[in-house]
């Protein structure tokens, strides 16, 4: 058929090209080239309601992906949802009075954290806690404030 | 009545025993495998055959599942304003499930068949007990090179199913429909992850490319030597294969993203 020396170049630029396939789903394709995630810092936070916040949703600094949502808990005794964050090693100049609230990219978007950095001089450390947080806003408790709001305006009125 | 009784368990039986042939000429495949490295021109030999030569299908069949599935998800999207997410769509839906699946399946049908139509051939030729007679052991010399060719090959071939797909779904989506070059890409790497979605593909594609070869090895060993039991055992090696991938995708699938 072949003499053997052409079927092993042949067959090396096989192996060749379906190695360089998957370094190209790695890295244009995935998300390993932005962000590894084995390189951060956990830090965690407490929230009365996050709404639809997923394992593996975003977290931001001032719109920019600093990380992302390791783990979500929930503390028995305070009755409160306990989120972890992977925070990648590159930003770890978050002061400890930052403030966490979950907001929604878009009307139908996903759901993210986004962190507000304080003004302390102290960083926060693998394991440490944003202290300040917001919820999740729920849509239905929006409208029904709204509509709330609505009536007792429109009895003022009359 | 008892004769209906006694027909299906003999069906039964049958089927038991030739699950149990399977497994054990496996178990001697695997044992053979070290003698194929020792001897690693049978196996670059394979992999020609095997993998090279089912390249061309693998990528032109790679790039137009992407530009369908560019067209499709472009339709669907674009009626919620999100034709930005066309990207993920393509991406998630070639690594995840149609690259290793689609892949398999015409590997089963390109080679799979190939294997068991030459090793079925050799043993009605009896070049299988002619090498026995010359105290060589064919399941070392032909059926092992042939099954470690497939396993290695598949997952390659799969991997390169996927990149071509997303590359066809590029052209259509940011090429022919509009979609931004620069949404495209970077909302796909914010949404499809490494190890979760493009290992797990791999995986996948590993696990089908072990049991395809296995079965296309194993009905070609196991045929009646005749013209008529080489061209059943292709058959059925192309049928059971793909029930296989099939039914192995759901259990894969199952565990690895179903939250069970």
């Amino acid at each position: 058929m072949h003499n053997s020396k052409t079927v092993e170049v042949i067959v090396g630029l096989f192996v060749a090209l379906g190695l360089a396939a998957l370094f190209m789903l790695a890295m244009k394709v995935s998300n390993l080239s932005t962000f590894s995630g084995d390189d951060g810092y956990v830090i965690t936070a407490r929230f009365e309601n996050i709404g639809g916040l997923k394992v593996r949703s975003p977290v931001t600094v001032a719109g920019v992906r600093v990380g992302r949502i390791s783990n979500i808990g929930f503390d028995n005794t305070t009755y409160e949802a306990v989120v972890s964050m992977n925070i990648s090693g590159d930003y770890n100049t978050l002061p400890t009075d930052t403030s966490a609230s979950i907001f929604t990219a878009g009307l139908l978007g996903e759901q993210y954290v986004a962190l507000e950095p304080g003004g302390d001089e102290k960083y926060l450390q693998q394991g440490g806690e944003v202290r300040l947080t917001q919820s999740a806003i729920v849509l239905e408790q929006v409208i029904g404030q709204f509509l709330y709001s609505q009536a007792e305006g429109g009895g003022d009125a009359k | 009545m008892i004769g209906t009784i006694r027909k299906l368990g003999r069906w039964g039986l049958g089927g038991f025993e030739r699950l149990g042939r399977g497994h054990i000429f496996l178990f001697h495949v695997l044992m053979g495998i070290p003698s194929v490295i020792v001897r690693f021109g049978l196996l670059v030999q394979q992999m020609l055959s095997v993998g090279v030569l089912s390249l061309l299908i693998i990528v032109v069949s790679g790039l137009f599942v992407g530009m369908v599935l560019g067209l499709q998800g472009y339709n669907t999207l674009v009626d919620f304003g999100a034709e930005q997410s066309l990207g993920v769509v393509v991406a998630l839906s070639l690594v995840r499930e149609l690259g290793p699946v689609v892949a398999s399946l015409l590997f089963a049908g390109r080679a799979g068949s190939a294997l068991t139509a030459e090793i079925g051939l050799m043993k009605s030729t009896e070049q299988l007990s002619g090498m026995e007679m010359m105290a060589v052991d064919p399941v070392k010399r032909v059926i092992a090179p042939r099954f470690l060719a497939g396993f290695i090959s598949l997952p390659l071939l799969a991997t390169i199913f996927s990149a071509v797909g997303v590359i066809g779904g590029y052209f259509v989506g940011v090429g022919l429909l509009g979609v931004d070059d620069g949404a495209f890409w970077s909302q796909m790497q914010a949404k499809v992850d490494f190890s979760e979605d493009i290992m797990n593909g791999v995986i996948k594609s590993i696990v089908f490319g072990f049991v395809v070869t296995w079965i296309a090895v194993f009905e070609g060993y196991d045929c009646i030597p005749t013209s008529e039991g080489v061209s059943r055992a292709t058959t059925r090696t192309v049928v059971h294969s793909a029930l296989a991938i099939l039914s192995l995708d759901f259990v894969l699938t199952a565990l690895m993203f179903g939250n069970i």
